[in-house]
């Protein structure tokens, strides 16, 4: 195999097996300090509980997290070493903010929030959970404000010719608010709240279906499920800003993503299909009639351009870019269906009873997960073949130096690890789930600490 | 682009001297806990080396943040000095990668079960992750001293079994020695009572060790690295920087002695300076020092950094962002200050 393919899969591993963790960190962070902040509203004990329970699942994601970023901030330089001289002025001085400004926020105040339960007062324990979470919110800016520059590049211009060639910043605030960057971040943001709140409903409600920790479960429960409805419906408007955006500046992406083979007027968006890669064109294709026209252009008569309009040598890989897109879309499904069906039951008294949709829930775990990666993977499959949309090709972007041999090895090692890490991170977050909110070890009740307050109210 | 305030070469200097910063900072933090590491199994019992871990608990993770931001600074103010170190040392660096997860995941896990088994497996991942990164980071930085062939694009010719040469080998160990005598001051720094006493008796010996290894490699970098020291013969005034380097050296086991533990830990931080600012100052304008043709090949501040513009951005990003790194990091700090123990919330 050579290089380029090979750098690829390695990326696209350790990229994929990244983006587990951050959407829960940045997900779960929003939920902690919602519960933190009630409970210092409600001084009810039930709520520092959940605080807690959810602190340590949140520190679990987070160490896996950080210690698979890292492994994506060095591999920009060990196999895109050419894409890293292009690039490094614009994309190097984001991810230079995204470790002064969010990086340090979080894993400094993670300290507090973990280990200063009993060193440090209420107040300033939420907020700490509240930095934590803006410190997590952050670090989604700038890697997202970085990618999106790829898609949609502003605010620089070229200089020098040849392999010395790159991109230099002339206008910061331009990089920044590139055309795509705020809507992508929206669209990803929420997507890692969707990922948080479902992982508290899941759980939750396993607890609610084996009669444990009653009280804990229906308090987070209904905390998920309200984050889990506002996120669906908020996700509806950031998926067809994103849509918009695609349509107006990577026409090929659209086409790719909605499997427009033909440049048509009216075009339909396709509710399911299968794309045939021999003959280029959709099998039992169920389609509503003009509707990608006026959800692109706000017209149904407008005109999409379709992939025949570009060299057939650029296409992206139109089978994993519609398949993954759709994907998305079904898993987005999913989660509305659960979040309609829990806020149902929670109205008509009957949480605890419905067996069948806490059912549901628990598996529900698995819908944002699947969303989030499916649609990275159409946005990032189908911005081929460029890695720096119209400037730079993947090709471009490789590591001279570096063989194939190399990268299969490092491939091979990222997944033994990975596989590893894996397996462990499931067993552990078993544990926590199995092990409850109650803390077995006693505990030191010093007089600065969260306990503070339930002493206050039991004496 | 007239109207902005510094020059480009005075800027490509400031950065510079940025860089070495965070690198100090991150030898310093992650240097003790990676010491901490390194020693984790010369203490036979649970306890103890719960006690150890939880000396790092709630820090190591923020201190593994100055490598990521060291490494984002590089990429963003010498992009052509990241994109060939990266590429250039691409297994060590993998290696170093791998060693950074096992290690984040040994500090987690660890104590998530009572078998004997399961901590004993994650004690030794533990401190094996801990001594392969501090010798992979001597080792790298041994090579980047003697230098690597590159060409004209700042590609690297060479192959990767080549890194592992004498010179790079005494710095690798001299890295090792070195986190290991920081680590165990900050050990001693943070514990009480009878664990104190122990650490106290392994102090003197990780400082020996430590002097021993610096000789070797000071004698290696006369006889094989002509070119480190050519800028302290030209400029004697940085010799000073040795003075202070010896003296602060000299100034741990005096303090341990009169059992002031917080200023040995601070002679042992003031070494790490000196060394890396020996370092910064030999190096100099070179990142990655051509070894096939110093003068036209090597990767410099000034031929491989960012533009004018971007380097005022980044100026710009760390005079805001790090005064608030340094305030809540040394507010952190004062919170987890004095002795630790052990409590419900421990690794």
């Amino acid at each position: 195999m050579d290089v380029e393919i090979l750098a690829r899969l390695q990326f696209a591993v350790t990229i994929m097996f990244h983006y587990i963790y951050p959407p829960l960190s940045i997900g779960l962070g929003l939920i902690m300090v919602i519960m933190e902040g009630i409970y210092l509203k409600t001084k009810n004990p039930l709520y520092l509980d959940m605080a807690k329970f959810w602190t340590r699942v949140f520190a679990l994601t987070f160490a896996i997290g950080v210690a698979t970023g890292i492994v994506m901030e060095f591999e920009f330089g060990t196999n895109w070493a050419a894409y890293s001289r292009y690039v490094g002025d614009v994309f190097g001085s984001a991810l230079a903010a995204e470790g002064v400004f969010a990086f340090f926020l979080e894993s400094g105040f993670l300290a507090l929030l973990l280990f200063g339960w009993n060193r440090i007062g209420p107040k300033l324990h939420f907020f700490s959970a509240l930095m934590v979470c803006l410190g997590a919110h952050f670090s989604a800016v700038w890697i997202v404000v970085a990618n999106s520059w790829m898609q949609t590049p502003a605010g620089y211009h070229i200089v020098k010719n040849g392999p010395t060639m790159r991109a230099e910043i002339t206008d910061f605030w331009a990089m920044v608010f590139n055309p795509s960057s705020m809507t992508r971040l929206s669209h990803v943001l929420v997507g890692t709240w969707l990922a948080g709140a479902f992982l508290v409903i899941s759980v939750s409600a396993w607890y609610l279906l084996k009669k444990r920790h009653i009280k804990f479960a229906r308090a987070s429960l209904k905390i998920g499920l309200v984050v889990a409805l506002v996120s669906c419906i908020l996700q509806l408007f950031t998926g067809d800003r994103s849509g918009k955006v695609v349509a107006q500046y990577q026409p090929l992406k659209l086409a790719a993503l909605e499997g427009v083979y033909e440049t048509t007027k009216d075009a339909p968006i396709s509710v399911f299909a299968i794309p045939n890669p021999w003959e280029d064109r959709l099998m039992f294709n169920i389609a509503i009639p003009g509707l990608l026209s006026f959800l692109a252009y706000g017209d149904f008569d407008a005109e999409v351009k379709g992939l025949d309009a570009f060299p057939k040598k650029d296409w992206p890989h139109v089978g994993l870019t519609f398949t993954t897109y759709h994907l998305m879309l079904y898993m987005w499904g999913g989660m509305l269906l659960a979040a309609v069906l829990g806020v149902y039951a929670w109205c008509r008294g009957k949480l605890e009873t419905s067996r069948w949709i806490l059912w549901f829930a628990v598996f529900s775990v698995l819908f944002p997960q699947i969303a989030n990666q499916a649609g990275w993977i159409s946005a990032e499959v189908g911005r081929y073949p460029w890695i720096v949309y119209d400037l730079l090709r993947i090709s471009e972007g490789l590591s001279q130096s570096v063989t194939g041999t190399q990268v299969l090895s490092s491939l091979i090692m990222f997944s033994v690890v990975y596989t590893f890490l894996f397996i462990l991170f499931i067993y552990l977050l078993t544990q926590k789930i199995r092990h409850g909110p109650e803390m077995k070890e006693e505990e030191e009740t010093a007089y600065h600490s969260m306990e503070v307050y339930i002493g206050e109210k039991h004496g | 682009m007239a109207s902005l305030p510094l020059q480009l070469d005075h800027i490509q200097f400031i950065w510079y001297i940025a860089f070495i910063c965070l690198l100090i900072g991150y030898a310093i933090l992650d240097g003790f806990d990676l010491g901490v590491g390194i020693l984790h199994l010369f203490s036979k019992s649970d306890k103890e080396r719960r006690l150890m871990l939880n000396s790092i608990g709630p820090v190591w993770d923020g201190n593994e943040v100055w490598l990521v931001t060291a490494g984002g600074a590089l990429f963003a103010g010498f992009p052509d000095a990241y994109a060939t170190f990266a590429s250039s040392f691409y297994i060590p660096i993998m290696i170093l990668l791998a060693g950074l997860i096992f290690r984040a995941v040994s500090i987690e896990f660890r104590s998530k079960q009572p078998m004997a088994w399961w901590r004993w497996m994650w004690d030794i991942l533990f401190a094996g992750a801990s001594l392969v990164i501090a010798f992979g980071l001597g080792v790298a930085v041994g090579n980047l001293i003697q230098g690597i062939p590159l060409d004209e694009y700042g590609n690297h010719t060479g192959h990767f079994t080549e890194f592992f040469h004498t010179y790079a080998f005494m710095v690798g160990v001299m890295t090792v020695a070195l986190f290991m005598m920081h680590g165990s001051i900050y050990l001693m720094m943070k514990t009480e009572g009878e664990f104190h006493e122990k650490m106290r008796l392994r102090v003197n010996p990780s400082i020996i060790f430590f002097i021993m290894t610096y000789g070797f490699a000071t004698v290696g970098t006369l006889i094989y690295q002509p070119h480190m020291v050519e800028a302290i013969q030209n400029r004697p005034y940085f010799f000073l920087i040795v003075v202070i380097n010896m003296l602060a050296i000299a100034n741990i086991p005096r303090e341990i002695h009169f059992g002031r533990d917080l200023r040995a830990f601070l002679s042992s931080c003031v070494n790490i300076v000196c060394l890396l600012a020996l370092y910064a100052i030999g190096m100099f304008p070179n990142l990655v020092y051509a070894s096939n043709d110093p003068e036209t090949l090597s990767v410099t501040i000034y031929n491989g950094s960012s533009s004018l513009l971007t380097l005022h951005i980044l100026l710009l990003i760390a005079c805001i962002g790090i005064p608030l790194v340094i305030s809540y990091t040394s507010v952190i700090y004062y919170i987890f200050r004095g002795k630790v123990k052990l409590d419900a919330h421990s690794y």
